[in-house]
């Protein structure tokens, strides 16, 4: 069971009141008619799987129903770092990226 | 040379008293070079190896396992065989490995025990048992067995499933295809193996591959680094097939390519052995349980996979508790039955739900993955077209619809919504 910090409403609550949506940080095509079936189907279906860190959107779905960024091992399910929607991607503590 | 198992055997060993079994495939160190190096023994590797060897004159291969031999989803799941698959492609796939299953032990003289004791995939609503006459239509059009039963006939079926209209998941009816059923897993992954090894494929456990070798001008793939012993060791291969499961994006990343897989840990759990109380297999999609007994006695349990990405061979708690609820309501009597052990394993989801099944843009490099929750029913098709697709350096015919490009081309086989099973 993960206990995930919600940075909206400022307390750790259990894993089961979320829900993950999946790798963060994915861009919206600007000009999504400009792609070639490459960069199309890499888009929409190509995620990054790493075995290790990976940042995540995750969806405080029974609390708040707002959405925030989570850095998570996924190897060890130690979460790293917390952040709100918006804000480019920090670096996580005591790491050079 | 394995000894092979008979009868005769069985009986000439008893009269020493069974010392004179010898193992059952060899201990082997890796050679220099081989024709194909298979990465990972998991079922789908060894059986690719095997009908490498058996159907393509191919025994100069390798296969190299990091941990042990069936020590991967192979050894870890609730063994569940089936094809009644929506879409064309994958139920022609899965009936081609459904019909080797049916003369498996005796190709493989290893008896996997297959057992063809029906597969039933229950209903709860009126747009579950649309689906349902939806599939087991197509699955008939597409030769493959299945009837749709009514609360009555499922009730003769199984006796203690609680069919009672008042049920907090009623039970509206089901598809049934009696030619399903389990398998003993270990037994699979053991029988490939020594029927791979009677052939000449040399077999390696703990040996991790850690580097997928490129020529630098072609950027064909000239072979790979394996640790193993404690040294790294390279072996050269023209054709390096890698059938790693939920490893298998780690894998890719060796050779600079990535996929469309994510990885992620389903659970099982066994209980404390009883008395025989069901002989068939129970699916529940859309409650998420699914249940068999086995020869021992225990219930086996499969659950859902995890909400998240992750590689810790264990899962969540309340995935746990999602599963136990439902099979308590569906089947009352089990309600104060103790769980044994509960565990799991990484499974390779891919956008589909189907496999990835054929070559790599890297020359030489090819790769079986993707099979998510549901591959160990695929086990000997997979290694089959599989082998084929190596030896040939093109497509088997079942596997062409599985090339990993279908997710650039658009042709991508939808078995999720569509089956609605993960299993
Ligand atoms: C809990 C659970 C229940 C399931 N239930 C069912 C079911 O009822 N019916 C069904 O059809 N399917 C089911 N499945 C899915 C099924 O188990 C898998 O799809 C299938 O077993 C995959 O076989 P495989 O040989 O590809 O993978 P595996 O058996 O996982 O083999 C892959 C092997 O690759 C090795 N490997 C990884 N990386 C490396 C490396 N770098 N070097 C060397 N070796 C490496 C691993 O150690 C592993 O042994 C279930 C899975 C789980 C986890």
């Amino acid at each position: 069971m993960l206990r995930i910090y919600c940075p909206y409403c400022e307390s750790v609550r259990d894993e089961d009141e979320f829900h993950c949506v999946g790798e963060a940080h994915i861009k919206r095509p600007e000009l999504p008619d400009r792609l070639t079936d490459q960069e199309w189907g890499e888009y929409l279906h190509y995620r990054t799987n790493p075995r290790g860190e990976h940042r995540e959107i995750w969806h405080h779905t029974v609390g708040c129903r707002q959405h925030f960024n989570v850095v998570r091992d996924t190897e060890t399910y130690e979460i790293k770092l917390v952040y709100r929607m918006g804000i480019d991607p920090p670096t996580v503590p005591g790491r050079d990226r | 040379m394995t000894q092979r198992y008979s009868f005769l055997q069985l009986i000439r060993q008893a009269f020493r008293h069974h010392e004179g079994w010898t193992p059952a495939w060899n201990s082997v160190e890796p050679k220099d070079e081989y024709d194909v190096v298979v990465v990972g023994g998991g079922g789908h590797g060894l059986a690719t190896a095997y009908y490498l060897a058996k159907n393509h004159g191919l025994t100069n291969v390798a296969v190299l396992e990091k941990g042990w031999i069936g020590g991967g989803n192979t050894g870890r799941n609730t063994t569940i065989v089936r094809s009644n698959y929506l879409r064309d492609e994958a139920a022609h796939l899965y009936e081609f490995a459904l019909k080797l299953w049916e003369g498996l032990s005796a190709d493989l003289n290893f008896n996997v025990m297959f057992s063809q004791r029906g597969v039933l995939n229950l209903g709860h609503s009126l747009q579950d048992m649309r689906d349902i006459e939806r599939r087991v239509n197509a699955n008939r059009l597409n030769g493959i067995d299945g009837e749709v039963l009514s609360p009555a006939d499922i009730q003769k079926i199984v006796p203690i499933l609680d069919c009672s209209p008042g049920n907090r998941y009623p039970v509206l009816g089901a598809s049934w295809q009696p030619r399903g059923g389990v398998a003993r897993h270990d037994a699979v992954a053991w029988g490939f193996a020594r029927a791979a090894d009677r052939l000449g494929v040399d077999i390696v456990e703990h040996a991790r591959v850690v580097e997928i070798s490129l020529n630098l001008g072609s950027g064909a793939v000239e072979g790979v680094v394996v640790e193993h012993e404690g040294e790294r060791k390279r072996i050269r291969s023209s054709k390096v097939a890698c059938v790693t499961a939920g490893n298998s994006g780690v894998v890719a990343a060796l050779a600079g390519l990535k996929l469309p897989i994510e990885s992620r840990p389903l659970q099982a759990l066994v209980s404390e052995p009883l008395k025989p109380c069901l002989d068939t297999v129970v699916m529940s999609s859309a409650v998420h349980g699914y249940l068999s007994q086995s020869d021992k006695g225990d219930l086996v349990i499969g659950a859902g996979t995890d909400g998240y990405n992750g590689y810790g061979q264990r899962g969540s708690f309340e995935i746990i508790e999602e599963t136990a609820r439902a099979i308590c309501e569906l089947f009352p009597v089990f309600s104060r039955v103790r769980m044994n052990r509960q565990w799991g394993g990484i499974v390779d989801i891919c956008p589909d739900a189907c496999p990835i099944i054929g070559r790599m843009p890297v020359p030489g490099l090819y790769f079986n993955c993707g099979w998510g929750t549901g591959g160990f029913k695929a086990t000997p098709g997979s290694g089959f077209v599989f082998a084929h697709t190596v030896a040939e350096d093109k497509p088997h015919p079942l596997a062409a619809p599985f090339g990993v490009e279908r997710f650039h081309s658009g042709a991508v086989i939808d078995e999720h919504g569509a089956a609605g099973v993960a299993h």
